[in-house]
């Protein structure tokens, strides 16, 4: 199992660590067998031309995505990325440099494409892709979050994750994918949920979460429709809010402010599954069969709005790519685009955030909240690196950042920012996303998460926050399991709509009127999306 | 004509050559590459004149050098600005005849050689004794800042100490080359060496790092709007393979219901 390592301590400044060559090297995470990779499309192991599979891969990606070729030819080595990711920080492996961990990429893309690579090979740094480089490619790959702060600080914009995810591509393509990865969209793509919770349990469990709630509110009806067609809102959630804490408080927070708004809304059973871990793998076509996924089921419930629920992943590939993938929003031309477009709200941007819709509801005064509920916590704001760095919310310049602070400060009392450099758009990724939330990968996991509990000690030590909220449900589960390594509190961390939670002023029972009377039976989803699908 | 300076002429045209169509090649590269998805990283702007905006502030002042790292942000732009001060003010030596008064103005330009050479030491120190910079660098990384460094030093001393050169010469050689009136060149070799690197570098271009001109206008990163919810943005390949079905959730989902 998990090999033993050591736990870095917290600095009380954060330094640029000297290098330790080698000391991330490895087997990188479990990998990935026929079972899983099959259904992907891709090799079910290593294929034996896979020198060759690989070259011509790359070859295919640097022509079909810009970002490659412009990256691997723009780089200058200027270094001003090198202490910029938390996962060199935390464990001082040079190869954990941004630019470095692109080099592994970049090096053999010299050798094979361009004209210096090939006749002055040792002068430019071009290599050979041959077992150890391919180990490299396994071993580092895993290492990114693709968090893409490294991307900020590069005066080309030269984003790491673009090439991780290039590099993921080319390693599924021979035949040598990650477990973690492609068993979780195997089950995304055929039961609707990464966790695989078919229907009847995923009914299962919001029957019980609502009857948990009735009690807890004292006689307040939230319910949590689903499949309900004709509703007017689709949320996408993370699977993790139907059952991980603290996710499901956050969950429990949606459900009230739906309730309070007087709204109907539902969740789809076809497309149960908010996370995309397609993106993580670099697979357009993967991804867009989790995106079409979602059209159909929106499509199938004739929903007029379709929402996202806390999930940094989630919201940028909902937020940059669905309307790419699947026409969500406008100006696509295919058959069931139009049609969802038709069938959506235009009053409302396509998709919306969850804390797109909760701040809205608290402009308009339409929630009421007692905030000393929450004066027990002095809270504090994680920016979730895609939410962050790759979506805005709100439609107003930086409104990622705004809209969540905006809502933390309309339920609670005392709310602090951590250190200017290490939030908003230059926030330090919580270490497990990207596809690396498995435990054989927990050692970059606890390392990489130093720079931000390195911030989270300094407020805690300076302004007593003992609450640290994110909208991520990877953030969520990282942190619940490396708080306590870094001797925190593990429950300090919470969905933002727990707060939300905590604080709303629910309708008495009585006054409560549910506009639209959930249907006791299962509806049917029939297929309207044959032809295409 | 002398040997040596028809070979200097035939190296110009070369070189420019090499750059011109190597350039051209990337630029059509970069140019026909489709960029698939929106890719736009914070702090994104919502409107085309935002990005405009931003590549301005990336051109000109290095804007995300600057919050990543202030050593190399003052020397890379010291560098910069010098070069393109100093290129600026070499126009004179290619302009065929006299030369319009405006260039009186570009006469203090000359200094700007010692930005240039600033940047340039300061950006070798660090690629030496920065261990972190040190791992990331190729040979070739080193050598191009030799040369550049070769370059400003021998043009600083034929401006700035006694060992000038015959400037009418230099000014009907490099004219000369432009109106194809092709003269002879001086020959010291701090001239000859100034601008045999020159046109090495012209030549080098579009094969090293140099394509970071180009590249940063090419860069999704930077020149993408955020507004990927109001505008569909799908690449020509994305397009063609969503109408040909090329995605058939039924063959690769298993049940649909
Ligand atoms: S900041 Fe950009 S150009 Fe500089 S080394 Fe890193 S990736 Fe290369
Ligand atoms: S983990 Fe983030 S900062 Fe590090 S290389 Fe990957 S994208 Fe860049």
């Amino acid at each position: 199992m998990a090999k033993e390592f050591d736990i870095p301590v917290l600095p009380t400044y954060l330094e640029i660590p000297e290098l330790k060559e080698g000391i991330m090297d490895g087997e990188g995470p479990f990998k990935s067998v026929q079972e899983f990779q099959n259904p992907l499309g891709f090799p079910g192991e290593k294929v034996d031309n896979w020198q060759q599979v690989a070259i011509d891969k790359m070859g295919e990606l640097k022509s079909k995505y810009r970002s490659v070729q412009v990256f691997l030819d723009s780089c200058v080595k200027c270094g001003a990325c090198t202490d910029k990711c938390h996962y060199f920080l935390g464990s001082s492996d040079p190869k954990n440099m941004p630019v470095a961990r692109q080099d592994l990429f970049r090096s053999v893309y010299r050798r094979h494409f361009t004209f210096a690579g090939k006749y002055f090979p040792k002068l430019v740094g071009a290599k050979e892709l041959d077992d150890d480089m391919l180990d490299d490619w396994y071993n580092y790959f895993h290492q990114c979050s693709q968090c893409r702060r490294c991307s900020v600080f590069c005066p080309y914009g030269i984003d790491t994750a673009e090439i991780s995810m290039a590099a993921r591509e080319v390693l599924d393509a021979v035949g040598i994918g990650q477990k973690y990865c492609n068993q979780i969209l195997g089950k995304a793509l055929t039961i609707g949920n990464n966790l695989g919770l078919p229907e009847p349990a995923l009914r299962d469990t919001l029957l019980d979460l609502e009857e948990e709630i009735e009690e807890e509110t004292g006689g307040v009806a939230v319910k949590y429709p689903l499949d309900q067609k004709g509703a007017e809102i689709l949320l996408i959630t993370p699977s993790a809010d139907f059952f991980a804490e603290p996710h499901i408080d956050g969950l429990i927070g949606y459900g009230k402010v739906f309730h309070q708004d007087g709204v109907s809304w539902t969740l789809s059973s076809y497309a149960s599954e908010g996370a995309n871990f397609g993106m993580f793998i670099g697979s357009y076509d993967v991804m867009r069969k989790a995106a079409l996924r979602i059209r159909k089921a929106a499509l199938d419930l004739e929903v007029s709005r379709v929402m996202v629920g806390e999930c940094g992943h989630a919201w940028r590939v909902a937020y940059s790519f669905w309307n790419t993938l699947s026409g969500a929003g406008a100006g696509a031309t295919d058959e069931f685009a139009q049609k969802l477009q038709d069938q959506l709200d235009h009053r409302y941007p396509q998709p919306q955030h969850i804390i797109e819709y909760t701040h809205d509801l608290i402009q308009r005064g339409k929630l009421s909240f007692d905030k000393s509920a929450n004066d027990d916590r002095i809270v504090t704001f994680h920016d979730s690196c895609n939410v962050a760095r790759a979506t805005n919310m709100g439609g107003i310049p930086s409104g990622q950042f705004i809209l969540p602070r905006d809502v933390i400060k309309a339920v609670c009392n005392n709310y602090v920012d951590m250190e200017r450099s290490t939030i908003k758009e230059a926030t330090f990724c919580c270490g497990g996303g990207g596809g690396l939330l498995t435990d054989d990968l927990m050692e970059i996991r606890v390392k990489g998460a130093m720079p931000r509990m390195q911030a989270l000690k300094a407020v805690e030590r300076d302004n007593g926050v003992n609450t640290l909220a994110a909208i991520c449900a990877i953030c969520k589960s990282q942190f619940s399991k490396v708080l306590p390594k870094f001797d925190f509190d593990p429950y300090m961390i919470v969905s933002v709509h727990q707060l939300v939670s905590e604080a709303i002023i629910m309708d008495k029972p009585q006054t409560a009127v549910q506009k639209d009377e959930p249907q006791t039976d299962t509806d049917d989803v029939t297929s309207t999306e044959t032809a295409e699908t | 004509m002398s040997v040596i300076s028809i070979f200097f002429t035939a190296l110009f045209y070369i070189s420019l050559i090499v750059f011109l169509v190597g350039m051209a090649r990337k630029i059509h590269q970069f140019w026909i590459t489709p960029a698939p998805l929106k890719i736009p990283t914070a702090p994104t702007p919502l409107t085309q004149t935002g990005v405009v905006m931003r590549m301005m502030r990336e051109v000109v002042l290095f804007e995300s050098l600057f919050k990543a790292n202030k050593w190399i942000w003052l020397f890379g732009w010291l560098f910069h600005f010098g070069l393109l001060l100093v290129l600026i003010r070499h126009i004179r030596y290619f302009w065929p005849g006299d030369l319009p008064d405006i260039f009186l103005l570009t006469q203090p330009f000359k200094y700007a050689a010692f930005a240039m050479v600033i940047g340039l030491v300061g950006l070798m120190l660090r690629r030496i004794f920065v261990e972190r910079i040190r791992y990331i660098s190729a040979p070739s990384d080193h050598l191009m800042l030799i040369m550049l460094l070769i370059i400003g030093v021998s043009g600083a001393v034929m401006t700035f100490t006694s060992n000038h050169t015959d400037i009418i010469m230099v000014k009907e050689f490099a004219s000369g080359l432009v109106s194809f009136n092709w003269a002879n060149l001086p020959t010291e070799v701090h001239f000859l060496v100034h601008i045999f690197l020159v046109f090495v570098l012209m030549a080098v271009f579009p094969i090293s790092k140099l394509l970071h001109v180009p590249g940063i206008f090419f860069s999704p990163t930077l020149n993408q709007v955020d507004d990927a919810r109001s505008k569909r943005h799908i690449s020509p390949w994305a397009l063609k393979q969503e109408q040909e079905h090329a995605t058939r959730l039924e063959q690769t989902l298993g049940k649909d219901e």
